[in-house]
């Protein structure tokens, strides 16, 4: 135990090593949690999730934060439904028998100085055979109606305003989002600069169903420029998910996967430094076998031909890791361990062998590992980041390799979606520095010669 | 094998006066027994890759499933043979089928066909690629591979080179100045190493490319490519810098670090100080005393780079789209090209052990520590 304390009071003593723990902390924290918060089943439903999760998400929205950086503000999503919603009142007007209205209006402010992304209305209808009919009517503040066309409507129905082909017709090709919602007189070509009208819209509908028990609803989606803390991707899925469930991944796998490799790694070379004989020149000769298969080839080729799963690609990594050439590092100073006089005495007094190498040998050199171990954890996170963007990332799993994959695919530094690069990036960097920080400190500590200089 | 002739006659010339013909013997016997050691482990390690890249045979079902279906559509959709009876089409297909089993040897056992591939790998006969050619419409690895090797070099010898020599020389500085602010500099920034080359690439590519448009995304020269000389070497090194930086951003501050406290070390050993205590100037001391006795690792350490030069930084060349061995290697698993992964794996076996077994020779000439045969052999 107070071996422990004063080694944590010297790792202390190491600024960086105090930036490293901070943040692997911090990181730790934020894996439970989102462990916690936001259980697997659901995060993997949530991710794999299509239009009924997402269909009121906007497609490639920045983050809030963005705002801070530019000069406008960027249009947040606006959503307004008509379904059990006491403030829109429905005029519903017999004119014969089965005959009904259902006007009403669907009103929104809108303060934004950018031009949303897109515009959606989804109509709902409940009808046994005869369909309600709509005319939908645009309002803008200064009282101007533009007639955005007339629909059957099905139990279900999009209206994509943004992309409808008559709009954009009647618009002489500029996108109707931007028409809706410009000034007068600067969107009438694609020659101008559109700025936008800000005030209360209201998308008017003009129903009439033909049957008693027939309902209208309608739901006004205005896709924003921004979304949440972490924006969306090209699915509009929240990349919230696949950043908080990238951390618990990340911090497993590099943590497994060094911990495996390098405790079984320096297990063998003990086993095969003690007993010597064909035992060690077995290991010895696997080692360089091992040295020749080409590590990250065969793990793509792993990958592409049997499976991605990320645990499954953990074992193998642990697998190719265990005979790497750090074996012959350990098995020279277990070595010099042997002949070392208590080690002989056990042998004397006749300590069993496994006991000699697992309870004897093996603790003298330990500290040697530990600073080994904390430098590797980075470079399995980095691993797992690499064969994602390489497109073997878990098919199931939202990890920070795939929100860069997939940003990648899309060409979001093309485009200028640069928080989808940037997000991911950064933790994997934050995440990477601070597991090397503490390692370079564990480094000093423990090779004393190191701390001399 | 010609390097030991070579080698006996060299430690001949060396070391006149220790009894020739023993030592001679010794060496070329431990030599002899690491040559097919090596030799050995190429063959399994090989034999491993042909296995994996195979999955042991079962790759053989996809290839079968996926030439059926091939001869299929490409039979239904030629117009001249519309109007054949079901039974003829039938025969023809089956035809098809068995001449391109035939082309891609199928119609042999696997456990034969892994033997051929092994011995065709092991003598270099590397043999065609099945799906891709090179840009010369060659479908013979050895033409692939030789294609996208320069690439890959001009990449990886242009920055390892440079990181190497630059980072010794900056090391020694530091070791003459340690404790400087640079040399604190230069240690709070090793671990930033950590974080590997693609990484800084992306960074790289999203600061240049993406915002400041000034330098391209990818690729190794513009398209169209530039007609003039002055104009191709000037495109392709602007399409050099950010893989380039990437490479050194990566490891030039961990390379640092490690020579410096190399040399750190080895000029606190006693003898150093002995030499110091004689008189000898800062200058004398730093070249006979402890710039001598380091010479051996850095022997290896540029071997080894040297070597590494040869493997192309799959990830890397695939963020910056550059067409070398390891973009390469990359689209060749994918399309399940087994021919030339494995060719490409057996090179750099080849390289890989041809260098560690002249290293070994090296060694036994260089050290006078390293006593072939004498006492305990550490491998």
């Amino acid at each position: 135990m107070k071996n422990v304390v004063n080694f944590f009071r010297d790792l202390m003593q190491y600024r960086s090593a105090v930036f490293g723990m901070v943040i692997i902390g911090l990181l730790a924290a934020l894996a439970v949690y989102t462990v916690i918060a936001l259980p697997y089943d659901n995060a993997i439903n949530l991710w794999r999730g299509g239009e009924e999760i997402w269909g009121d998400y906007p497609r490639n929205a920045v983050p809030e934060w963005m705002n801070l950086f530019a000069n406008n503000r960027l249009a947040p999503t606006v959503v307004v439904n008509s379904q059990n919603n006491p403030q829109i009142k429905k005029d519903m007007q017999s004119l014969s028998t089965d005959m009904k209205t259902a006007d009403f209006a669907l009103p929104f402010e809108y303060n934004s100085d950018g031009f949303p992304n897109e515009i959606n209305l989804f109509l709902v209808a409940q009808a046994q055979q005869k369909k309600p009919q709509a005319t939908v009517k645009w309002k803008t503040p200064d009282g101007r109606e533009i007639s955005l066309g007339d629909l059957t409507v099905g139990t279900r129905e999009r209206f994509a305003i943004s992309i409808d082909q008559k709009l954009l017709r009647k618009f002489n090709d500029v996108n109707p989002e931007i028409v809706l919602f410009a000034k007068p007189g600067t969107a009438e070509s694609r020659a101008t600069k559109p700025e936008v009208l800000k005030g209360k819209y209201q998308v008017v509908i003009e129903g009439l169903t033909f049957e008693p028990n027939s309902t209208l609803d309608a739901k006004l989606v205005v896709y924003g420029q921004t979304y949440g803390m972490a924006g969306t991707d090209h699915k509009r899925r929240d990349l919230m998910i696949a950043l908080l469930w990238g951390t618990p991944v990340a911090l497993a796998f590099g943590f497994l996967a060094a911990v495996g490799s390098t405790l079984i790694t320096f297990s063998i070379a003990a086993i095969g430094a003690y007993f010597g004989g064909w035992l060690d020149a077995g290991i010895q000769r696997l080692t360089e076998i091992n040295s020749v298969l080409p590590f990250l080839t065969t793990l793509i080729l792993i990958g592409t031909l049997y499976t991605r799963n990320i645990w499954i690609i953990l074992g193998v990594v642990i697998l190719l890791g265990i005979f790497s050439l750090s074996i012959k590092s350990y098995r020279s100073m277990f070595l010099q361990v042997r002949e070392m006089p208590y080690i002989e005495a056990a042998n004397t007094y006749g300590a069993s062998k496994l006991r000699i190498v697992f309870q004897y040998m093996m603790p003298k050199i330990a500290p040697v590992l530990i600073p080994t171990f904390v430098t590797q954890i980075p470079s399995f996170v980095f691993l797992e980041a690499g064969l994602a963007v390489l497109g073997l990332g878990d098919p199931v799993l939202p990890t920070w390799g795939k929100i860069l994959n997939d940003a990648y695919a899309n060409g979001a530094l093309y485009k200028g979606y640069y928080y989808w690069v940037i997000e991911p990036a950064v933790l994997l960097m934050v995440a990477g520095l601070g597991f090397a920080t503490i390692g370079f400190a564990l480094d000093r500590i423990f090779n004393p010669r190191l701390r001399e200089i | 094998m010609a390097s030991e002739t070579l080698s006996g006659g060299a430690l001949t010339k060396s070391r006149p006066g220790i009894r020739v013909p023993d030592t001679l013997a010794r060496v070329l016997k431990y030599l002899f027994f690491r040559g097919v050691a090596l030799f050995v482990t190429v063959v399994i390690g090989v034999y491993l890759t042909v296995l994996i890249a195979n999955m042991g045979g079962y790759l053989d079902t996809i290839r079968m499933a996926q030439i059926q279906e091939e001869v299929g559509i490409s039979l239904m959709s030629d117009p001249a043979l519309k109007g054949l009876p079901a039974a003829e089409l039938r025969r023809m297909m089956d035809e098809r089928i068995i001449i391109e089993r035939k082309r891609l040897n199928l119609d042999q056992p696997f456990v034969l066909r892994s033997v051929n591939y092994l011995t065709d790998a092991l003598t270099l006969n590397l043999g065609r690629a099945e799906f891709i050619s090179s840009d010369s419409g060659s479908r013979r690895v050895q033409a692939i591979l030789v294609e996208r090797m320069p690439a890959t070099l001009l990449l990886s010898a242009t920055s390892n080179l440079f990181l190497f020599f630059a980072a010794i020389f900056i090391a020694l500085f530091l070791s003459r100045h340690y404790g400087s602010w640079l040399d604190r500099i230069v240690i709070a920034l090793a671990p930033t190493s950590a974080i590997p080359a693609w990484f800084y690439g992306i960074f790289l590519i999203l600061f240049f490319a993406s915002i400041l448009h000034v330098l391209p995304f990818g690729g190794m020269v513009d398209a169209p490519v530039p007609e003039t000389m002055p104009a191709y070497i000037a495109s392709l090194l602007m399409h050099m810098i950010l893989p380039v930086a990437a490479l050194l951003i990566h490891s030039i501050f961990i390379a640092i670090y490690n020579w410096r406290t190399f040399f750190l070390i080895y000029s606190s050993e006693d003898y150093v100080e002995m030499a110091k205590a004689k008189g000898l100037t800062a200058r004398t001391v730093e070249r006979q005393y402890i710039l001598r006795p380091t010479l051996p690792p850095i022997v290896t350490s540029f071997a080894f780079t040297l070597i590494y030069l040869w493997q192309g930084a799959i990830i890397l060349e695939t963020v910056f789209s550059w067409p070398g061995l390891g973009r390469l290697l990359y689209q060749a698993i994918n399309l399940f090209d087994v021919p030339v992964i494995v060719g490409n794996t057996v090179l750099i076996a080849y390289l890989l052990v041809t260098s560690v077994f002249l290293l070994d020779i090296i060694y036994a000439l260089l050290d006078p520590r390293v006593k072939v045969g004498g006492g305990e052999r550490r491998a």
